[in-house]
């Protein structure tokens, strides 16, 4: 009866405090501009089902591919199990499906375990890639500090949640035999039928008893602190993969998105009889560009929530290969903080945070002096070459060149700042319609072939 | 005196007259000494398989691509809606041009802005034009048996998804084609895009026109395959910083094809 009071209390707390954390990371991803979000839905289900569901991306590089496939695999199957997890913390029963689904039980259970011993493996590996490999990707500045102890603590808490369900279920198998009245038949299970007996055969039934319980336990709160975790951490792309790849931008990776309102303007320039609109001289400058959360869309920001730091968008950026401070995974890293201050600092409800200090501190009133350039500096911004190798390479879809040319909009529109050495470049384009301030005529060329 | 046909579109419609399709030159092809090379080339192909083609000359202005990249947005729209009015004044259906860049901006961001053409590389035309027999190459042309690699460019490869049809086109040489270890969508980028053909590399470790051209030195190749005239820029200036220019060459598919072609007599 204590179990059963101490699990519905534990899971109930656990599934409100996680409630909020994602309603955070909800109200996060909304401080972003409206998005309009279009093209063909069957082609945003197939990106879903290849790339998410399938990790077609991942499988550019084939060892962590396949790895990472079993780790993802076993993490989907295993939440089979939590139906049953429930179903016995809630009642008191054990293993309530074990004698109704009879065969077909053995098998799920079965399967679960084959590829939980699998996810063990891989999870080692996947651990001492990160810490005795050292792989560039994982060294890079960005990664100090948190995100390089989120990347183990996840892999931690995995090998952990493994060490719980073959506890719970190799101690099961000796207690089947010991006292098949309370412990009923599971059939030969794939792994604990044989590891089972290996680690806990010469232990006393109390021993025993007590160890499965541990077992249960450790598995389930491992789930609920995995739940808790994932907000916070880059392990929650697990989720995000799957709206992020649904809403990933389908038109040409070509096409920057257009500006209306300069398309407005310069078409009243050129127009001679077009009326001159009134300026109204108290009304704001219009800002350009992005230069804080609020001025990226929404899916910049989820974009940002989806990361999981693997760097691979690093690895391929010609600006970072050659030394450049240019990261992608950075920029993407950068937009997350700066999501994740901005919606603390709101919620705090502190009056320093408000632009209009008598009204409350909003999403749309909110000034707390600082802005995304603060974390991305225009150095690494105009380190990028466009190449779109970033975007190419990101196995959930995102796109970190988006808000770097956005970025870049709001420097050189709102600031009137940029790089010098493109003044010229842009003085040519108004003088003279070329790129480059050369006097000659434009099909000289094509005379001098002639005259050849 | 050459009989190279290079008609404006001015002057074709002095005579009532629509080609069949434009000649988009581009900055770097109408004013850059490497790039006009290949301009020059890719016309004595056009010629040679009679071509019905006008260039706007004069009328033409930058597509805005760098404008654009570099952020610089009032900049861009002012060069394309500019370039919209004199394209549609002129009712232009198809425009082939030498620069990815000028084509990424025509084929993909010229329609939001009311410009809507059939645009192709010449890449792709040329390898059209050997598909249909138009083209057809010399025996033992001077490229046979010669190892070549291909750089793609960003704005084709990645971009725009071509990757086969400069390489269909380099077959047709009967070289011996050889990929760099970053190719196709791995490919990498020459270090000219996103406006930074007009500024200096920011601070690092070196060029990436350094490290892709020691990728492609890499191949032992003799001859550097390009079809962007900053990619020509970029990696030829490599091999002059690796002090390679006199082994190794980088051209255009156009300068490759047109001397390799057989010309009608």
């Amino acid at each position: 009866m204590l179990q059963q009071i101490a699990f519905i209390l534990i899971s109930g707390l656990a599934f409100y405090f996680a409630w909020r954390g994602f309603s955070r990371v909800r109200r996060n991803i909304l401080l972003g501009q409206d998005e309009e979000i279009s093209g063909d839905t069957g082609q945003r289900w197939r990106n879903v089902l290849l790339v998410a569901f399938g990790q077609n991306k991942m499988f550019k590089r084939w060892i962590p591919a396949v790895l990472h496939f079993i780790i993802y695999a076993a993490f989907v199957i295993t939440q089979v199990e939590l139906i049953e997890i429930f179903i016995d913390g809630a009642s008191g029963e054990h293993r309530f499906f074990a004698d109704k689904l009879g065969g077909f039980y053995t098998f799920v259970i079965g399967f679960i375990e084959v590829l939980s011993l699998l996810t063990f493996f891989a999870t080692i590996i996947f651990l001492a890639r990160r810490n005795l490999l050292k792989l560039p990707r994982f060294k890079k500045p960005e990664m100090k500090g948190w995100p390089s102890l989120d990347g183990n603590l996840i892999l931690i808490f995995e090998i952990i949640l493994l060490t719980g369900i073959f506890t719970m279920n190799g101690t099961d198998v000796v207690l089947q035999q010991m006292d098949p009245e309370h412990f009923k038949d599971t059939g030969t299970l794939a792994v604990s039928s044989w590891l089972g007996p290996a680690l806990f055969g010469g232990m006393s039934e109390g021993t025993l008893i007590v160890l499965e319980r541990v077992g249960w336990w450790l598995h389930f709160s491992m789930v609920l602190v995995f739940l808790n975790y994932l907000p916070y951490s880059k392990h929650l792309h697990i989720l995000l993969a799957f709206p992020n790849t649904y809403y990933a931008r389908l038109k040409p990776r070509g096409a920057m998105d257009n500006m209306p309102a300069i398309t407005k303007e310069i078409k009243s320039m050129m127009d001679p009889d077009a009326a001159m609109e009134e300026v109204d001289m108290d009304e704001e400058l219009p800002e350009f560009g992005a230069n804080d959360v609020f001025t990226l869309s929404w899916k910049n920001i989820m974009d940002a929530y989806s990361c999981t730091e693997c760097g691979r968008c690093t690895a391929v950026c010609p600006a970072n290969i050659t030394g450049k401070k240019l990261s992608p995974r950075k920029v993407m890293m950068d937009i997350r903080d700066r999501a994740e201050e901005v919606g603390i600092n709101i919620e705090s409800g502190h009056e320093q945070y408000a632009a209009d200090k008598s009204q409350p501190v909003s999403k749309d009133n909110y000034d707390d002096g600082k802005s995304l350039f603060d974390y991305t500096t225009p150095e690494e911004l105009h380190a990028c070459t466009t190449c779109n190798a970033c975007v190419e390479a990101c196995p959930v879809l995102i796109n970190p060149l988006e808000p770097i040319l956005k970025m870049r909009r709001y420097e050189i529109l709102t600031l009137s700042q940029g790089p010098q050495d493109w003044l010229p470049m842009f003085n040519s384009l108004e003088s003279s319609g070329s790129a480059w301030a050369i006097p000659d005529d434009r099909d000289k060329w094509a005379k001098e072939a002639r005259d050849a | 005196m050459s009989n190279l046909r290079i008609p404006t579109m001015a002057e074709l419609a002095a005579e009532n007259r629509e080609p069949e399709i434009l000649f988009w030159v581009g900055c770097a092809g109408s004013f850059d000494s490497r790039a006009q090379k290949v301009t020059v080339a890719f016309c004595k192909i056009l010629n040679a398989v009679g071509m019905d083609f006008a260039i706007l000359g004069n009328e033409e202005s930058c597509t805005g691509d760098p404008a654009r990249r570099a952020g610089n947005e009032f900049a861009f729209q002012m060069q394309a809606l500019q370039n919209i009015e004199v394209l549609n004044m002129y009712n232009i259906k198809k425009i082939v041009t030498t620069c990815p860049h000028c084509f990424n901006t025509l084929k993909n961001e010229y329609p939001e802005l009311g410009g809507n053409y059939d645009v192709v590389h010449h890449t792709q035309l040329l390898q059209q034009l050997i598909d249909e027999g138009r083209i057809k190459m010399k025996e033992g042309g001077e490229f046979k048996g010669k190892r070549i690699t291909y750089h793609d460019s960003c704005y084709m490869g990645r971009v725009n998804g071509v990757y086969e049809a400069p390489r269909k086109v380099l077959e047709s040489l009967d070289g011996d084609l050889v990929e760099m270890k970053r190719c196709k969508s791995n490919g990498l980028c020459c270090g000219a895009g996103g406006a930074q053909m007009w500024k200096e590399d920011e601070p690092g470790d070196k060029r990436v026109n350094i490290e892709r051209i020691e990728e492609a030195l890499e191949t032992g190749a003799k001859v550097v395959a390009a079809n962007c005239p900053f990619c020509l820029t970029m990696m030829g200036d490599g091999l002059k910083a690796k002090e390679q220019q006199e082994e190794v060459m980088v051209y255009d598919l156009a300068e490759l094809i047109v001397n390799n072609m057989e010309q009608e007599q």
